[in-house]
């Protein structure tokens, strides 16, 4: 038996965000166009492994995932042990910016999924200049929250099993067992509160609706892609938006659930791979 | 078919394992029928249809039943194929104390699940 290497570099970048030191993990593989890839809530760049590891996808393009602050393998920022964790849109929009920048990105797409995808609507929407195409995952203007949230932080709850339950119906149908409890296992690892937290962008801050439809398209194309399954951002959410938006696709992907590049990679490539080809021909015509 | 939820949940060893903090009755509604359901350490031990005159519980999952119907299909439709679809539909109802519901969800979510499996039309 020999090891094998997965084609996936990873490094710790030192970065100042919101005034105060950083420790972020950024994973890459692959080399062209950079693809930016944002995870979910509570999650880490490893939803889009399967990604990196695919050579449609690397054979044109530098994918990279970073880990959030408080997710995966960046660290918080020291002092945190004294502090509730709450991300907020300015937040969020910053360190995407901030790292584009100390990465030396040009105009890279975005691809980002639920809260990822939600950010990615801001991102059309404020800075559209910044990128060559935006990817939104799971991607909806707003989401009313269903459950108390205080559930997801509290001694007598365990964080990691209570975080996996309650996205578990999210995953579709027909993922492969092998992707569909590796995307859970991930909610299981995240830190106290930081699923959480993530939320608190997700359900009240990074609220949308009364802006979306001024996304302009021309500027950026927009392309939206949500599975069937997924019960928090629906796919009628999603229509909603697109609906609001002159030039936005949709893809309704059926029997996929609320993480199509992590829980059934096999099944979201066959929507995805058509999207990135069509955004390469666009990127090849005279501006 | 409720009552063949204990023989379902206690032939799941992981999920039985998985339980073994959980000592607990909760109420079941389907529609306008109600089930006291027993559990001690993950282990299904009563399954008891009502009518009630008193019922006591920790907690009671309330939806009608032509809800728990799609959810016991055995490839449910999007929007019914787990217990948080429905509560985000406001179709089922959780009430009572939760924290038992929550500290367990991944298991109360596999246990009511288990009446998806073949013959499980409600």
């Amino acid at each position: 038996m020999s090891a094998k290497f997965e084609p996936i570099t990873g490094r710790y970048m030192q970065l100042d965000l919101f005034g105060r030191p950083h420790r972020i993990y950024v994973e890459e593989a692959g080399e062209g166009t950079p693809l930016l890839c944002l995870h979910t809530a509570g999650s880490d760049g490893r939803q889009y492994r399967a990604l990196m590891n695919d050579a449609r996808v690397t054979g044109r393009h530098r994918v990279i995932a970073f880990d959030m602050p408080w997710h995966g393998k960046s660290s918080p920022p020291a002092g945190w042990h004294a502090e509730e964790y709450q991300l907020t849109s300015a937040q969020y929009t910053g360190m995407i910016l901030e790292i584009m920048t100390a990465l030396e990105l040009d105009r890279p797409i975005a691809i980002g999924c639920s809260i990822g995808g939600r950010i990615a609507l801001h991102l059309a929407l404020e800075h559209p200049q910044r990128f060559r195409a935006i990817i939104g995952l799971q991607a909806g203007a707003h989401v009313d929250p269903y459950y108390d949230l205080n559930f997801l932080h509290r001694p007598d709850v365990h964080g990691g099993e209570v975080a996996a339950a309650i996205v578990s119906g999210l995953v579709g149908p027909d993922a492969p067992d092998a992707d569909r409890w590796e995307t859970l296992w991930h909610y299981m690892q995240g830190g106290p509160g930081v699923f959480k937290g993530d939320l608190y962008f997700y359900k009240i801050d990074g609220d949308i609706r009364g802006r979306v439809a001024q996304i302009d398209t021309r500027k950026c194309p927009l392309f939206l892609l949500s599975g069937e399954y997924d019960y928090s951002c629906t796919p009628e959410e999603t229509r909603a938006v697109a609906a609001s938006i002159p030039g936005c696709e949709v893809t309704i992907m059926k029997g996929l659930g609320h993480f199509p590049m992590s829980e059934n990679p096999a099944e979201f490539f066959k929507h995805l791979l058509p999207v990135l080809e069509k955004i390469g021909r666009r990127d090849l015509l005279p501006a | 078919m409720i009552e063949t939820l204990a023989a379902r949940v206690n032939e799941d060893e992981a999920l039985v394992r998985r339980g073994r903090f959980l000592t607990t009755t909760f109420l079941l509604e389907v529609g306008p029928a109600a089930w006291l359901i027993s559990i001690y350490q993950g282990r299904v031990v009563s399954v008891a249809r009502g009518p009630f005159v008193m019922p006591s519980s920790s907690f009671a999952l309330r939806a009608p039943e032509e809800e728990w119907r799609k959810f016991w299909s055995s490839r449910p439709p999007p929007g019914s194929n787990d217990l948080m679809a429905l509560i985000k539909r406001r179709v089922l109802t959780a009430e009572g104390n939760l924290q038992i519901f929550m500290a367990h969800l991944r298991y109360f979510k596999e246990a009511l699940a288990k009446l998806r499996t073949a013959g499980a039309a409600a």
